[in-house]
């Protein structure tokens, strides 16, 4: 059984028809990119799949469950975290705490607990300190903990956002152009990074982005989209020698 | 029944003072997304500037309402000038807690000159009051300039606003003002010009509400002043219409719970259906909805 | 962990703060160097730095502007000033009592920021600014018009006067409308002002820095990304909101035990208290709980040092305000602040280097 399942999806704005049809099947541990031109609807595919959008048809299943027509927060619990395409940090908070802020439904304790200091908020409250801490330094940004998050360069943004969706434990990580902005230098170590978080947390990952060589260098299996309607998929070398989409790309 | 009518017009008639300033009120945060708490008391000076010259130095009535319309053009442009200007791209807060800043001033600067002591305001209003069904029902001569003013200015502003070129450029401005500077509108102008109407509007309508109500404090433009940012944001702030059909029906909210209910909640009913309002439509009236991209 | 021994010291320095100026000013009091108008001043200042550390928590860790933290404050001064009228007689000792107000302003406000904060943070920015005025508005208004009187029958209530509660002989009118509540034990003291500041910063410095603080200011600084990760935005905007309006009816009940006659007016419960406490928030720095405490008692001082200059003072309140808002919000302010800062550094080097 696949761990993301989505079968005839679809959203209308007023008449406007955004996404139309989308299916997508995703294996546990795969990289799966999402591709296509400007405007194809692949934010709002991300925005259907993370519950910021209610899709007016079909369905989405997740490990088994479906999770179609629920809310951002509940969906997060279900498993799905993402990243943004404009970086969306906690900018007036700590690096650290804006990792932290992802443990929040894995460490709790109570508001009372946090006010009255109980044992309890030590305890836990250095549980999480130390799993932020050994995340922040697979993105290598442990040494900058301290630091404003809106301080951070670009590059780090990027990385810490990451950092901070995989805090919430997700079975899916969707990354919205995770390599935006970047440097060809800066490009290639982040397709380490997604690689290595691939392994080390046996981590399933869809991301939507433009750069081709990031695409074709990590990931296994590609969806395109085109006009909000899926134009082919299929293993990444093929898809990308498809005519279809090379039109699709850069016109008749 | 005639009862309620002549309260419906007494309601009208003070409607027609809220909305003249919620105009102003609405004009300002459209174009400069603020809130100028410092408008109400603009609205007291006109009145007060009526006062020195009419009643103090005798003045024609109209003489002393041009000079008060005048001289609140000039204060509104000065205060955006020193007090807001510097403060174009601070946070919002910042720009309340001056706006704040300058209502205290305003009204501790009457406070120095008048004194605290209620002056008794002298109508400037000489149209006889008109009798309707057989003399029951009284339209005062107030009553009849207040709402005829208002409706003549607020289509003149409609039309302004739509036709002439420093109209247009404050809808530009109002919409976007990064884009409407690079297509050449200055906007730092328009900001001034939104001003320098606002508060000649303010100064009609302090005039107007004097010579309804002609107690006269320092204080005086303080309530109305909230009563009309409620007004315009009720209609839907930053809408034209909007702040004329929100503060009218206000003006009739507050007459008619004085009249039937009780006139020491008529302001909590009044802010009451702000409440309801805004609760059943989240940006007023007339208010555009806008929706976070994510 | 430098961070937090970094953060602790710096609260360590707020609490202590307030401990040395408790301790100056009952020096001071011995000596016979405080007149007794700063003695009057004592009591409300700790209530104008409870209102201002618990406003800090909606409008500079929340970040929501609110215009009707005085209407909470209303609701704590009258809840508590009707319950220590009614037991006056019956529960003793007074400190006893005086701790049952508290808990009694302290929840009702907290029901009332539960039940306006429900509707009112579904609203953004300047509207949710407008309603809450809205309903500080409300509460005073519906305060004046109250009257509660109680005779061998229970209790009566009438919105009219004092007469249509149509009491027995030897009925005790307790809140009478416009004039409000008469008799209200003095139990509030500076001791006591002092003790509720430090409680008020025990409560909102540790909730800031804890779990569910953590969570409000990711609201606050971005409520899609909070969303995404799990953040549940209702309940924590609603508990830091109810949070501050129950502090806020702490300082209400501190208020209300500081005078005789408790009256609802424009001037102590109306939207004019509740600016004057923003103004207090965004003066002392948003979000800076040390810089709120400071500013509202340099600024509740200021007019009354000025007093001498009579007439004049609110004037140079008002000059001070804008002259203060344009130096350090404006871009030309920042630019000089940045120089000076740089003047400075570079003659502590220079010092340095000798």
């Amino acid at each position: 059984m696949a761990l993301l399942e989505v079968k005839n999806l679809g959203i209308s704005f007023g008449g406007l028809r955004a996404v139309d049809d989308f299916h997508m099947e995703i294996e546990q541990g795969q990289l799966y990119g999402l591709i296509g031109p400007n405007g194809a609807g692949k934010t709002t595919v991300f925005n259907l799949l993370t519950g910021v959008y209610e899709p007016t048809d079909g369905y989405i299943m997740l490990d088994g469950e479906n999770i179609t027509g629920k809310k951002t927060i509940e969906i997060n619990k279900h498993g799905i975290a993402r990243t943004f395409q404009n970086i969306r940090l906690f900018s007036e908070l700590t690096v650290l705490d804006n990792v932290k802020v992802g443990l929040h439904n894995h460490y709790k304790y109570s508001t009372l607990t946090g006010i009255l200091r109980l044992p309890r908020y030590y305890k836990v409250e250095k549980e999480m300190n130390e799993r932020a801490m050994e995340l922040l330094k697979v993105f290598d940004l442990d040494k900058e903990a301290d630091y404003k998050a809106s301080n951070l360069p670009y590059g780090k943004q990027r990385k810490l956002e990451i950092a901070r969706a995989l805090a919430t434990d997700p079975k899916l990580l969707l990354l919205d152009e995770p390599a935006a902005g970047m440097n060809p230098n800066e490009t290639l170590e982040l397709m380490k990074t997604i690689r290595f978080v691939r392994d080390k947390f046996h981590m399933t990952i869809l991301l939507i982005e433009h750069d081709m060589k990031l695409v074709s260098g990590i990931c296994e299996k590609l969806t395109v989209l085109n006009f909000g309607q899926v134009l082919t998929e299929g293993p990444t070398a093929e898809v990308l020698k498809d005519p279809k989409v090379i039109t699709a790309y850069l016109g008749e | 029944m005639i009862g309620f009518i002549s309260y419906l017009v007494n309601g009208i008639s003070l409607g027609s003072v809220y909305a003249l300033i919620a105009l102003g009120y609405t004009m300002v945060y459209g174009i400069a997304k603020m809130l100028n708490f410092a408008h109400g008391d603009v609205i007291m000076i006109g009145a007060y500037v009526v006062f020195t010259t009419v009643s103090g130095m005798g003045l024609p009535p109209v003489l002393g309402v041009l000079i008060s319309v005048v001289a609140c053009t000039v204060l509104g442009v000065l205060i955006e000038r020193i007090a807001y200007k510097p403060l174009r791209k601070a946070s919002k807060l910042a720009v309340l807690i001056t706006a704040i800043g300058v209502s205290y001033f305003l009204q501790n600067v009457a406070l120095l000159i008048y004194g605290a002591n209620t002056k008794s305001f002298t109508s400037v209003v000489t149209v006889p009051a008109l009798k309707l069904m057989d003399g029951q029902l009284v339209l005062s001569g107030e009553t009849i300039v207040t709402v005829l003013a208002c409706l003549i200015i607020m289509a003149g502003l409609m039309l302004f606003m739509k036709y002439s070129k420093s109209g247009r450029a404050m809808l530009a401005v109002s919409e976007d003002s990064g884009a409407a500077q690079l297509m050449g509108v200055n906007v730092n102008a328009t900001i001034a010009l939104t001003f320098a109407i606002g508060s000649a509007l303010a100064a009609i309508a302090g005039v107007l509400m004097c010579s309804s109500y002609p107690a006269l404090t320092p204080y005086t433009g303080a309530m109305p002043g909230i009563k009309a940012f409620v007004a315009a944001v009720f209609g839907g702030i930053g809408s034209i219409p909007g702040a004329f059909i929100g503060g009218i029906l206000l003006g009739i909210i507050e007459i008619l719970s004085k009249a039937y209910i009780s006139s020491q909640l008529a302001d909590a009913i009044v802010f009451a259906v702000l409440i309801v309002v805004l609760l059943v439509k989240p940006t007023g009236l007339l208010g555009k909805q806008i929706q976070e991209k994510v | 962990m430098k961070k937090m021994s970094k953060q602790l010291r710096s609260n360590l320095i707020t609490y202590g703060i307030v401990v040395a100026a408790y301790i100056i000013v009952t020096f001071c009091m011995q000596a016979g160097m405080v007149s007794s108008l700063l003695k009057g001043l004592l009591v409300p200042l700790c209530v104008y730095v409870i209102l201002a550390i618990s406003l800090n928590l909606t409008v500079g860790i929340l970040g929501e502007l609110s215009l009707g933290h005085a209407g909470f404050m209303c609701a704590g001064a009258f809840s508590s000033a009707l319950f220590s009228k009614i037991t006056a007689d019956v529960i003793q000792p007074a400190g006893l009592r005086f701790f049952l107000a508290l808990l009694i302003g302290t929840v009702v406000a907290a029901i009332f920021g539960l039940l306006i904060g429900i509707p009112v943070l579904r609203l953004k920015g300047d509207y949710l600014a407008i309603v809450t005025l809205a309903f500080g508005e409300i509460i005073k208004n519906v305060v004046n018009v109250v009257f509660l009187g109680r005779d061998s029958a229970g209790f009566h209530m009438s919105t009219k006067d004092s007469i249509s509660l149509g009491l027995e002989p030897g009925g005790q009118v307790l809140i009478k409308g416009p004039q409000g509540i008469t008799g209200t034990p003095n139990d509030s003291t500076f001791l006591i002002g002092i003790i509720l500041i430090l409680v008020t910063l025990f409560i909102v410095i540790n909730l800031i820095n804890s779990r569910t603080g953590r969570a409000i200011m990711a609201i606050r600084d971005n409520r899609i990304a909070a969303e995404s990760v799990g953040i549940d935005i209702t309940k924590y905007k609603l508990l830091a909101f109810s949070v501050s309006a129950a502090l806020a009816g702490t300082a209400g009940v501190l208020y209300a035990h500081n005078l005789s006659t408790l009256i609802a007016l424009p001037k102590n419960f109306g939207y004019n208290m509740s600016i004057m406490i923003l103004v207090f928030v965004v003066l002392g720095g948003i979000g800076n709980i040390r810089g709120s405490i400071i500013a509202a008692v340099v600024l509740t001082l200021l007019p009354e040092m000025l007093r001498a200059l009579n007439d004049y003072r609110m004037l140079i309140y008002a000059v001070v305000l804008i002259a203060t808002m344009i130096f350090t919000s404006s871009q030309g302010g920042q630019e000089i602040q940045e120089r000076m800062k740089a003047f400075f550094k570079r003659r502590s080097k220079a010092e340095e280097g000798k």
